[in-house]
């Protein structure tokens, strides 16, 4: 993940200039790009977007995507919705946050991992569900659960 | 000759270990210099028995599943290029029943080809709707959407062809076709398989939808949530762009950024123009006055790709199935714990025990079902006593409830409904867009109220008060997640009644 760039931002905000509407995927790219979306950018997007920074700040604090801080070098979303819940994922999820030694929306203090809820991956007759980096688990289990912290080096 | 074999790349079953699958058979392929060519498809939505693979035969395709990467080896040694017996054999697909039980309209490709081929697409009748459109007209493909009987598929309910005519009778140089593909029900994912199974059909229901309105520009707004979705989507609107099936309707993906009230029409709007995803009171309806101002049809993922088969076969044939105002066929998403756990297209009428007993074959681990949370977080959960409603959206309205996208959660004897009521509650808070005080304030002082009743504080008194609040969120919010949470939060206290106000129970 890059260090905040000022020009780098700018060169997104450029990139989506001949939309309509362009403010979600130019945040999308910024978070893409640095990880979180940091103050800085908000001033550069809103000045570049003709909009105060209270609009765009708006804009990124509606949106549970969009993060005030940077994540971990792994970031694993845990579903929290029915379909898992009727699956036993509320005790899968707190055998993985006591594992990692986190609360929801935490970081590792090895910044290995962060693990955020989510609600609904669409993979509901695989439940409980995850996705780990933007890829998606299902069926959670013991044995699941280890090779979801082998992979993150926990 | 060639032997083609099949393997989903759809994110459930990728999430089951569908890519392992594959990498194995090629890694097996390969080895044995097999003249074997793998596919990737979507999936035929039988989830219990993913990751299924197919082999083409002479006799047709011959499934096998659940595959695990390591059952690989023995499978290829076994013959599985010739479709021969082994213990994962399930047969040809067409024959198993939760397959052959079901009407597969909308869903008919899905599973069967290859997403991102237009041969494919055009092999299994895509592309006829549009023209037959283009030989009806404007107004005749909008008389054939209305005849067809088709409703919104988001929940909503609302017939497709009048709300595409009022779009087509409003009077502006610019209109646009938005499709609703922010899928956030819990229980639901047929938008999700659709657009990594069969995204043509989405395009060509855009197209068809632009043709009718005179709509230049669609936009598929997509939850961040299914990044696999995003990506065939793009995919596909690529390659129908080069191949030049978008015929000057031009189409943009949008990604959402995890804001569940999004999927309320107006907030989607909202958002794609680039604001935080707050709802517009309406009117004026999004027909007349929406994206950017101007008039829009918005319609869910699932009621657009019905369309190209409406066209394509005639209202007629759609028209016939179904029961009551429910007309065609309904994708259930059966879902939760379960035993046969998947997509489920049948025509509308369906009770919910024959939905969740005879083809969800009961709960996963066997305790008996106890409650059905129908149409998502903001449906009613259902007790046994309730199974013989037949899925039809008035038939659940008269009974307090909504199938809202055809989500069917199944909850075991171990659920505590006090609970789920008060996840509902939660959830509401957390999703609230703020705009509206019932939903904003509403939702969390609900969840404060049924916190005393879990603990035992004043029982009767803090029920009295839930209902009160229910009230005030179902007539006085400005959308369904406020106007409709009380759906699970009530049916969970008249359903479920002994389940409030004891001391609360074990977590299993």
């Amino acid at each position: 993940m890059a260090t905040w760039s000022e020009a780098e931002a700018r060169e997104i905000v450029r990139r989506h200039s001949g939309r309509e509407g362009p403010l979600l995927p130019i945040l999308h790219d910024v978070q893409a790009a640095f990880g979180w979306v940091p103050p800085e950018a908000v001033r550069v997007v809103a000045d570049a977007l003709n909009l105060t920074r209270a609009e765009v700040h708006g804009v990124v604090s509606f949106y549970h995507d969009f993060r005030a801080g940077p994540a971990g070098r792994h970031v694993l979303k845990l579903c929290r919705a029915e379909a898992c819940q009727s699956m036993g994922s509320e005790a899968m999820a707190q055998m993985i946050l006591d594992r990692f030694g986190v609360a929801w929306g935490d970081t590792t203090a090895d910044g290995a991992v962060t693990v955020e809820p989510i609600y609904c991956l669409g993979l509901c007759s695989c439940a409980p569900a995850a996705m780990l980096d933007g890829e998606p688990i299902g069926r959670l289990d013991r044995a699941v659960i280890d090779d979801i912290a082998r992979e993150v080096g926990r | 000759m060639t032997t083609r074999i099949f393997v989903p790349r759809d994110a459930a079953a990728r999430a089951v270990g569908a890519d392992r699958v594959a990498e194995a058979l090629q890694a097996e392929v390969d080895r044995r210099q097999l003249d074997v060519t793998l596919v990737r498809t979507g999936s035929r939505g039988l989830f219990w028995l993913e990751p299924m693979i197919e082999v083409e035969t002479s006799a047709g395709r011959v499934a096998y599943g659940p595959v695990k990467a390591s059952d690989v080896p023995g499978l290829v040694e076994a013959g599985l290029s010739q479709g021969v017996a082994h213990p994962l054999r399930v047969g040809r697909p067409e024959e198993i029943p939760f397959l052959q039980r079901q009407t597969r309209v909308t869903f008919a490709r899905c599973g069967v080809v290859d997403p991102l081929s237009l041969h494919d697409y055009r092999a299994h009748g895509g592309y006829r709707g549009l023209a037959r459109a283009r030989d009806l007209g404007p107004a005749g493909t909008i008389e054939e959407v209305t005849a067809s009987g088709l409703r919104g598929r988001g929940g909503a309910g609302f017939p497709a062809g009048i709300k595409w005519k009022t779009a087509a009778d409003a009077a502006a140089d610019r209109k646009y076709v938005v499709c609703n593909a922010d899928e956030g029900d819990s229980g639901t994912y047929a938008d999700r398989m659709l657009m990594e199974g069969d995204p043509f059909s989405v395009i060509e229901g855009m197209t068809i939808a632009g043709y009718a309105v005179g709509a230049a520009k669609g936009y598929i707004y997509i939850r961040s949530e299914y990044p696999d979705a995003i990506r065939t989507m793009e995919r596909a609107v690529a390659v129908a762009r080069a191949a030049g099936c978008l015929n000057g309707f031009d189409l943009e993906i949008r990604v959402g950024a995890g804001a569940y009230v999004c999927g309320e029409e107006t907030a989607l709007l909202e958002s794609i123009e680039g604001r935080r995803g707050q709802v517009r009171p309406k009117p004026p309806l999004p027909a007349h006055k929406g994206l950017f101002g101007c008039p829009t049809v918005i319609n869910n993922l699932v009621t657009l790709s019905t369309v190209p088969a409406i066209l394509a076969d005639g209202a007629k044939a759609y028209a016939v199935l179904g029961m009551g105002r429910s007309r065609g066929t309904m994708p259930i998403q059966i879902a939760g714990n379960v035993r046969h756990g998947g997509l489920f297209e049948a025509p509308f009428g369906l009770t919910l025990g024959e939905i969740v007993d005879e083809i969800g074959g009961g709960t996963r681990n066997g305790r008996p079902i106890r409650a059905v949370q129908v149409g998502g977080p903001l449906g009613a959960y259902f007790p046994r006593a309730l199974f013989d409603t037949p899925f039809d959206y008035e038939a659940y309205a008269a009974r307090d409830g909504l199938i809202g996208h055809g989500g069917v959660v199944v909850f075991d004897d171990s659920v505590d409904m006090a609970r789920q009521a008060r996840f509902a509650l939660e959830f509401c808070g957390i999703e609230s867009c703020g705009k509206c005080t019932p939903c904003r304030i509403g939702s969390v002082r609900g969840v404060e109220t049924i916190d005393r009743i879990i603990d035992g504080d004043r029982r009767d008194a803090n029920l009295a008060l839930i209902e009160d609040l229910c009230q005030t969120l179902k007539f006085g919010s400005l959308c369904a997640l406020g106007g409709f949470t009380p759906y699970p939060v009530m049916s969970a206290i008249r359903h479920f009644p002994e389940d409030f106000g004891r001391p609360r129970h074990a977590v299993a």
